[in-house]
Formats: structure tokens, C-alpha cells, sequence
């Protein structure tokens, strides 16, 4: 078992697939290592969220995922 | 009543509304948005849009879609809410949403429509890209909500 990262909407792009597994467990260090440079430039901006097992984190800097755990990166929403 | 629904396929706003109408007896109005893919300006320098794609995070859209409606039935004197929202690729006149509110008066049903809106716009879990027919190859671009949409949303804190 491990991490699965999902990159939603436009991280998808930057990060050239939409989920990739990383090794359990991950905090908040671990996951800007294992995103690369450029995701981890969007994760530092504050309109960008993290969810750790459907949950948006209040603060994203104290992740810490588990064994099974989805990691989702959520940057900033558009609908209607 | 409150009807909140997440839909992968096209769906006809009118065949919605009659049923919701019906479901809320004693109502002294009604109000509905819709919204639909926009086609773009002949004159557009960037080409006329050929396809929009909604995509949403199953754990979170929906129950985000929830909690807006409670809160919406919270803070408006309403009788009943609908709100439906697609994901998928849609292409130009195809409804995007529908949000549709019943009140004993109209001043909470125009309102809540309103601040639904406002909030499905910038502060709902999706995500949305375009793809215009002039672009090299028909690329998809990922769109933003405009600082209108930010302001807007504003107007409810």
C-alpha cells in the first residue's frame, strides 16, 4: 500500500498525470519532494488546498497521510 | 424540499423546474438561473468556444454542493431548493446549472438563487477548461474565475 497524489484540474497539466503513488506515510515535506519543483511552487500559494482521505486540510502543512490514504491538490475552483 | 444533484449528462432545466414547482405547494414565487455554455463572440479574437469541461472531486463535490444548499436554506425564508450542477464536456447552449428556489415571497428566492450562483461560481469544488476553435490544434485552457466572481462572492460576508 502507499499514498496515491491526485492533481486536480490544472496541477493535472503541470504535473504530466493525474495521480501518481508515493510511499506511506507522507507529510507535508515528503509531499513537496514528491510532486516536483513545479506543483510544489502551487502547493506553497495559499489559495491552494489539500484534502488527506476527503477531508480539506485546515492547514495543509500538517498532512499526514496513511497507508490507503488519497492525497488530493485542489487549486483554486471555477464552476458554474 | 431540497433537491441537490451532480450530473455526467446533459439534462433539460424545464423538465426540473414543473416537478420542483409542483413539490412545493403554497408558494408565492419561484426563481431560476440557468446556465449555459456560452458560444463566444463571432469577433472574438481567440475563437469561438467548442467545448467546455467541467471536472469535480467525487468525496468533496457534492457534500460541498450540500452545504452551500443548507446554508442557503438557512439564511433565506424558503420553502424548497434546487440546484444541479454538470460535469463532463458540454458543448456550446448546453445547461451547465440550474439553480431554482421556492418562496412564500420573492425577495429569498431571488436572493438565494443569487448567492447559490455566487458560490457555485468561485467557491465550489470545480474545475473548469475550454477549448476554443482557433487555437493551435483546439488546446484546452484551464479558466479562472474573473475578480467580478471573487467580488461578488464578497457580497455575502
Amino acid at each position: 500500500m502507499a499514498v496515491t497524489v491526485l492533481f486536480l484540474g490544472p496541477l493535472r497539466d503541470l504535473a504530466g498525470e493525474p495521480s501518481r503513488k508515493v510511499t506511506a506515510p507522507l507529510d507535508w515535506a515528503g509531499l513537496l519532494q514528491a510532486v516536483g519543483p513545479e506543483v510544489a511552487a502551487q502547493l506553497g500559494e495559499e489559495r491552494v488546498n489539500v484534502a488527506c482521505a476527503g477531508r480539506v486540510l485546515g492547514d495543509k502543512t500538517a498532512l499526514q497521510a496513511k497507508d490507503g490514504d488519497e492525497v488530493a491538490l485542489l487549486p483554486p475552483v471555477s464552476g458554474g | 424540499m431540497k433537491d441537490v444533484r451532480l450530473l455526467h449528462q446533459p439534462f433539460l432545466p424545464g423538465s426540473l423546474i414543473g416537478p420542483f414547482t409542483n413539490s412545493n405547494p403554497g408558494l408565492g414565487g419561484v426563481c431560476t438561473f440557468v446556465g449555459e455554455v456560452r458560444s463566444g463572440d463571432r469577433d472574438d479574437p481567440q475563437g469561438p468556444v467548442e467545448a467546455l469541461e467541467l471536472s469535480h472531486y467525487e468525496p468533496l463535490t457534492l457534500e460541498g454542493m450540500q452545504t452551500l444548499a443548507d446554508a442557503a436554506l438557512e439564511r433565506f425564508d424558503l420553502m424548497g431548493l434546487l440546484m444541479v450542477h454538470r460535469v463532463g464536456v458540454m458543448h456550446p447552449g448546453e445547461p451547465i446549472v440550474c439553480v431554482s428556489a421556492a418562496a412564500r415571497h420573492r425577495r429569498g428566492a431571488i436572493d438565494a438563487v443569487d448567492f447559490c450562483m455566487d458560490h457555485l461560481k468561485c467557491a465550489a469544488w470545480f474545475w473548469k477548461r475550454e477549448r476554443r476553435a482557433s487555437e493551435k490544434g483546439g488546446e484546452w485552457r484551464w479558466i479562472e474565475p474573473r475578480a467580478d466572481d471573487y467580488a461578488d462572492l464578497e457580497r455575502w460576508k
